[in-house]
């Protein structure tokens, strides 16, 4: 990285310099200069709120910084994650995956509204919500009832539903989870699995 | 996990992240911390820097937890159980074990039947058309008295520990050399340095990941370190155990929850079909003690079910119908992840969730997922990011290649929120439920996990009471008493884990006292009973919210004995015990092994320490209970009897996929019982076609295949690539920065070379093996550069055990290419 | 006087004016990186690039796990990752790369634009971006080759030290963040301690040349390296054994009151600064003649 510095360039910097200094020595405070130097610190009233890391299984502690202080109209906009230094684990540190959390939560590819894919079309289409809950539970109900097995071969009542799987989330929380189980344990799936065998 | 259970009792991390810092020798082996958990790895340079400790590692790669070790050596990739094996040979050889601790604490005095055997290859009991054994003969000698026989002298030849010291004897460093290509000279140091903790002054922690767990004989790389540290007495003891380094942030939580096939919440079982009826199913759970006085927690199975039964189902489950037993679906076979790719693949399956997990990738063999997924009839992704499971349907060219206009799949994508957009609780990997405060609403629509899984449950529950259906009682049935039903909030689904008092329980010497009031939180699992008056999502779990509240949210950073226990952070199960199986810091007599190494003793009154007692509180060490309370024995088992399916001791056997024979059987080369799925019995490749070694694995810098969409992360570390070694990339003239071609039976990839010195070539069976390591994390989908999934090559076989597939030795070939079509010639 | 009235400034690029120093018992701080802590995970690039809110174009792997390829306007700190084969013992020295925030700073004597440039009390050197005229000289005047200057905005840019935390009280991002405490952050004097128990352990460990890297030609450094191998620092990556400024440089320095007082002919001057520019980098025996020549 070498800037090429012309001999024109070099006479105006020359200027600018003899220029300066000339009007420190006439007694030009450099005030003005200093005033700008440093950043202002960006967090000194943001909200700050524990959280924990997404990631591995360290669980390291959180601090999320967020634009506004709660108040009514100002909509909570993530600004800045660093580890919270009372943790006992990680004591405010973060792995580079920790400190970038921020891009997560601003991803290019976040998925922001339910999307749509018809049989054999090319593309996603956005949808609402209810749309897609319907949807899905339309899709489900068809499929269950359907196959669903009350009993096998040998009379044994097994109420299960063979024809659909889920792979869940090992990121979600343990309260999100068990909700997870109770959803699709109650319908009779057998196949539900998480990252803990992969 | 499924060899710590059968060995200690539980399957879990059995120390914290905080306790490594009291470790004397640091044992990285099948695991990569300083790169997969680097804020939990600090703890490792805390033991170094505070407490002098040894950092040893031992993996394929020259890693960035090898960059900070004292000692390093290399080995070939599914070769741990040789290696290990060798270890264990060295210190009953030499007599380094600790033998006070292994006579009182383990099975190694008990005695094992005569039929038991071990002759080429193979245990008693194989047979080779089912690929299973018969395991009944893998168990003790159980006396008149219905106890097993014991011979505390270790005179009898058939005693445990006498039989492991034969099993283990054809393990010499000569061997291990042969097999692993590790120097004798560094295993022998290795051995010296493991060596130096078996005696109660010192201790050893073994921390691994999925460097050992991703192999057709994974859950036995377990198991041997696990009989190690039981050998070397370092299990209960500050610095010691063997810990299971977890992948995600909470796979402990959503594993003690039960979310995987055959399981139920507090790792209780999902009957199977075997099991018609409830009574069947509490027969073989009454696991009656097998030693006299013994704990054997698990006696109390039934309370925990029945608790459970009442949590997912409420007033509909009642005494008279076996607390709604048929309400839960009875299996027929284990539906892991390769099972339903399988099933996927042979067309069997219709409807798929993917909730959080990008099986495209996740799974082995992406060219078998890819058509497995193109089969269903609908697909449904709830996720925060853009997957490539969700899009799996487009074309992209040779990273993706599918006609999209064919693919017949419904696919619906659920936007759900990251972490710091909701809150709950997640559980580390030490077991520490931890509470979590929610910052911002999600991006856009996004929504939390609960309130999808709650939004799609009412509308289901709506068509089934309005229309009816295939037996609509459990999901119309389904407990749901939440304020909002649609939005039930994290707090009361953390009450609901915990467990509630559903009639008021009377003092049984004063029935006009009132012990538990109806309605209130229950103040921990020994509170729960069979009798459907009480609840609980998760057994484990109870004590996280009590009437004194949410135990989650305690931060308290007080630790008095400067031991890393920090007693009042989070709750931790069970029962906010720190350090599991903590009764055997002390000795038979209740007294410390050593003061370095003081944790929990008896002060002739009851058990006190920084922790809270993994065992009785006031139970007198004169009663001589095992400190392995879930264990019937009392005892941890060296010998696990029929507990793991392919073994009760650990052996070697070569990946599938693999460059030599088995030089110690070779007509039993791989493990026996291994499930191969028929079709990918010929998609193994052999060492002619493709003659290196491979493992794969992840970078510090990334995590799994999401942070290649977040933009810094994708800065750090852009694009794929393969690491080669210097010999090997000198022989096919490819240099650092060229694009390669990476082959295996399943498919190729294309990346660019790092060529290094920190992979090895060794000499196995004298012969120069080279080994090459391909980093996961790129695809189709992100911020990074688009790559080739890794999973391209992976081979489609698994655990004996737990089925997780063999991602870490494979074999390949590598040849100089040119930059994949859409690439950029950089 | 600052707004940001704890960091007084000690010194100003290209000015004659002395700042206000009354206030001068300021804690000296440095940061302290121990490379044999170190585990190469770039969390302090990461949490660099969070915090600075700098995010260059996503790029290529060339072969070699640096990444980015180099420092750039956007990447102020880097790790460089070398392979050693210490005499059949592999190592992997990872040092991270960045500002050393000299006590004598070479890019502050160069610059020739008043107040672009800057040094706090506490040592912190800064740029102060709206000063500068991108003329590069702060890139000559650098022994350890640290500043960029940006095609987009033709401003020099390096490390800050995080002196908006610093300012407030708080450690440096990538401080913080360190998952091993290979950087660790305080006063200078207390870093220097540390050091000195990490230097015995690493000897205890057998690294008997484990030293501590404050390289007195600059005058000392407010970022400090603790190697296992410090005699000899080019092992890592090419950090330099005795990095001092070019007597050029320090003759510019010396010159810039004369120059503007007494009106010494520009031609001579431009001569000076052209070669300075083209030249090499390193300070060579040349430089110094030529340093030596212009001084008569």
């Amino acid at each position: 990285m070498q800037l090429e510095v012309s001999r024109r360039g070099f006479m105006r910097l020359g200027g600018a310099a003899l220029a300066t200094s000339t009007m420190s020595a006439l007694g030009f405070g450099a005030g003005e200069a200093l005033a700008a130097s440093v950043r202002p610190f960006k967090l000194s009233r943001a909200t700050e709120t524990r959280s924990t890391c997404p990631y591995c299984s360290v669980s390291c502690g959180t601090l999320v910084y967020s634009l506004g202080d709660a108040s009514k109209n100002a909509r909570a906009e993530i600004m800045h994650i660093e580890g919270d230094p009372d943790h006992p684990v990680n004591r405010g540190t973060l792995c580079p995956r920790g400190a970038a959390i921020l891009d997560f939560v601003r991803s290019a590819q976040r998925l922001k509204h339910p999307m749509h894919r018809a049989p054999g079309a090319k593309e996603f289409k956005r949808v609402s919500w209810d749309f897609a809950l319907d949807r899905v539970a339309k899709l489900m109900k068809e499929d269950r009832d359907k196959n669903f097995v009350a009993k096998n071969n040998d009379g044994v009542t097994v109420n299960r539903w063979p024809t659909a799987a889920a792979f869940t989330t090992s990121t979600q929380s343990n309260e999100a989870g068990l909700v997870t189980y109770k959803v699709l344990r109650g319908t009779g799936i057998v196949g539900i699995e998480n990252q803990a065998r992969i | 996990m499924a060899s710590l259970a059968p060995t200690f009792g539980r399957g879990a991390m059995t120390n914290h992240w905080n306790d490594i810092k009291n470790a004397d020798v640091i044992l990285v082996m099948g695991g990569n911390p300083a790169e997969a958990h680097p804020c939990g790895f600090k703890w490792v340079t805390e033991a170094k820097a505070h407490n002098k400790a040894k950092l040893i590692v031992v993996d394929p790669r020259f890693t960035r937890s090898a960059a900070v070790s004292d000692l390093y050596a290399p080995l070939r990739p599914g070769t741990d159980i040789a290696f290990l094996l060798g270890v264990m040979r060295h210190i009953l050889t030499n007599d380094k074990i600790h033998t006070e601790y292994v006579k009182a604490f383990t099975n190694a005095t008990f005695i094992v039947r005569e039929g038991f055997k071990f002759e080429n290859g193979l245990f008693t009991g194989y047979d080779e058309t089912k690929r299973d054994y018969a395991r009944g003969e893998w168990e003790y000698e159980i006396g008149e008295d219905g106890f097993a026989k014991v011979d505390p002298t270790l005179a009898n030849p058939r005693c445990v520990l006498n039989l492991l010291k034969a099993h283990v004897e054809r393990y010499t460093p000569e061997t291990v050399e042969k097999i692993c290509g590790t120097p004798k000279d560094k295993f022998l140091k290795i051995c010296e340095h493991v060596a130096s903790t078996g005696n109660g002054e010192r201790s050893m922690t073994s921390l691994y990941a999925l460097g050992w767990t991703q192999h057709s004989h994974g859950a036995q790389n377990i198991r041997c370190m696990a009989m190690l540290q039981l050998l070397l007495g370092n299990m209960g003891v500050p610095g010691g155990g063997v810990n299971a380094l977890r992948g995600h942030a909470n796979v402990q939580g959503i594993t003690d929850l039960g979310l995987l096939t055959t399981a139920l919440p507090g790792y209780l079982a999902l009957p199977s079909q075997a099991e018609a009826t409830y009574a069947d199913h509490m027969k073989t759970r009454r696991f009656k003690p097998l030693r006299p006085g013994q704990t054997s927690f698990w006696q109390n199975y039934e309370k925990f079910f029945v608790s459970f039964q009442k949590a997912m189902f409420g007033q509909a489950a009642t005494k008279e119908n076996d607390w709604a037993y048929d309400y839960l679906p009875k299996w027929d076979t284990p539906y892991d992840v390769l099972k339903i790719v399988d099933t996927m693949y042979e067309g069997k399956l219709n409807g798929c969730i993917a909730q959080g997990l990008n099986v495209l990738m996740a799974s082995a063999h992406k060219g078998k997922a890819l058509q497995g997924l193109a089969k269903l009839k609908w697909l449904v992704v709830i996720d925060p990011l853009e997957t490539e499971t969700a899009r799996f349907w487009e074309n992209h060219g040779e990273f993706n290649e599918i006609d999209s206009a064919k693919v017949q799949t419904e696919v619906i994508q659920l936007p759900a929120c990251t972490v710091a957009e909701e809150e709950g609780t997640f559980t580390n990997s030490g077991r520490n439920i931890q509470w979590h405060w929610k910052a911002a609403n999600g991006a856009g629509e996004s929504r939390s996990d609960l309130e999808i899984m709650a939004g799609i449950h009412t509308r289901l529950r709506a068509l089934y009471a309005k229309e009816g259906g295939a037996f609509p009682d459990p999901i119309v049935n389904l407990s749901w008493n939440y304020a909002r039903p649609e939005a039930p909030s994290a707090d009361e689904v953390l009450r609901e884990l915990n467990g509630y008092v559903l009639e008021d329980v009377k003092d049984p010497q004063d029935p006009n006292k009132v012990l538990m009031r109806a309605g209130t939180l229950v103040p921990g699992f020994g509170a729960l009973r069979a009798d459907g008056t009480t609840t609980s999502g998760c057994w484990i779990y109870t004590g996280c919210y009590t009437e004194a509240g949410n135990m989650t949210m305690r931060r308290s950073t007080d630790d008095p004995t400067g031991l890393g226990v920090y007693q009042n952070w989070g709750f931790v199960w069970p029962a906010n015990r720190r350090i599991l199986y903590n009764r055997a810091s002390a000795d038979a007599s209740g007294k410390p092994w050593s003061t370095r190494k003081k944790y929990i003793a008896w002060n002739g009154s009851r058990w006190t320490g920084p922790d809270v007692p993994d065992y009785g509180p006031t139970v007198k060490p004169e009663a001589s209970v095992g400190p392995f309370i879930m264990n019937p024995e009392g005892v941890s088992r060296l010998f696990t009897r029929g507990l793991m399916r392919d073994g009760p001791f650990p052996e070697h056997y070569e990946p599938f996929e693999s460059p030599v024979a088995n030089s110690l059987h070779e007509k039993v080369a791989s493990n026996p019982v291994a499930r191969v799925f028929k079709e990918d019995w010929k998609e193994f490749g052999k060492a002619d076609k493709f003659p290196y070694v491979a493992t794969t694995y992840r970078l510090t810098e990334h995590f799994h295949y999401w942070t290649k969409t977040h933009l810094i992360n994708a800065i750090l570390q852009p694009e794929l690539f393969a690491e080669l070694p210097e010999a090997l990339a000198k022989e096919k003239g490819i240099g650092p920065g060229d694009w390669v071609r990476i082959s295996s039976a399943r498919g190729a990839i294309k990346c660019k070379a790092v060529v290094t010195k920190r992979l090895p070539t060794l000499t196995i069976h004298g012969k120069p093996t080279h080994v090459v390591g391909i980093p996961i994390h790129y695809g189709f989908v992100g911020t990074a550069r688009k790559g080739h999934a890794t999973n391209t090559l992976t081979p489609f076989v698994g655990d004996a055990n737990v089925n997780t597939p063999e991602y870490k030795a494979f074999l390949v070939n590598v040849e100089k290419t040119t930059a994949p079509a859409g690439a950029p010639s950089v | 006087m600052a707004t940001l009235q704890s960091l007084d400034i000690k010194r100003r690029s290209a000015t004659t004016e002395p700042p206000p120093h009354v206030r001068g018992n300021a804690i000296e701080v440095a940061k302290l990186i121990d490379v044999s802590k170190c585990i190469g995970c770039k969390a302090c690039q990461a949490a660099c690039l969070e915090w600075n809110d700098l995010r260059e174009e996503v790029g290529y792997n060339t072969g070699v796990y640096d990444n980015p390829a180099d420092l750039s306007p956007a990447t102020w700190t880097l790790m460089r990752f070398t392979e050693f084969d210490n005499k059949g013992n592999l190592e992997w020295l990872i040092r991270k790369d960045g500002c050393m925030h000299c006590e004598d700073p070479g890019c502050l004597k160069a610059c020739p634009a008043p107040g672009a440039i800057v040094q706090y009390q506490n040592g912190i050197v800064d740029f102060v971006s709206e000063n500068c005229i991108g003329c590069g000289y702060c890139v000559k005047g650098c022994p350890f080759n640290i500043p960029r200057i940006s095609q987009a905005d033709n401003k020099a840019y390096k490390c800050t030290l995080c002196s908006d935390r610093v300012a407030v009280g708080q450690a440096p991002a990538c401080a913080k963040a360190c998952p091993t405490q290979a950087i660790y952050f305080g006063s200078k004097d207390d870093m220097i301690a540390h050091a000195e128990e990490r230097i015995v352990d690493l000897k205890e460990r057998g690294y008997a040349n484990a030293g501590l890297y404050d390289p007195k030609g600059v005058g000392g450094t407010h970022v400090m390296y603790v190697l296992h191998h410090a005699d000899q620092p080019e092992l890592y990556a090419g950090l330099p054994n005795e990095p001092r400024i070019s007597r050029l440089v320090e003759l510019w320095k010396g010159g810039t009151k004369p120059l503007a007082l007494a009106g010494i002919g520009l031609a001579a001057v431009v001569g000076f600064f052209h070669y300075i520019v083209k030249g090499p980098n390193e300070v060579t025996e040349e430089d110094d003649e030529r340093a030596d020549q212009i001084n008569r």
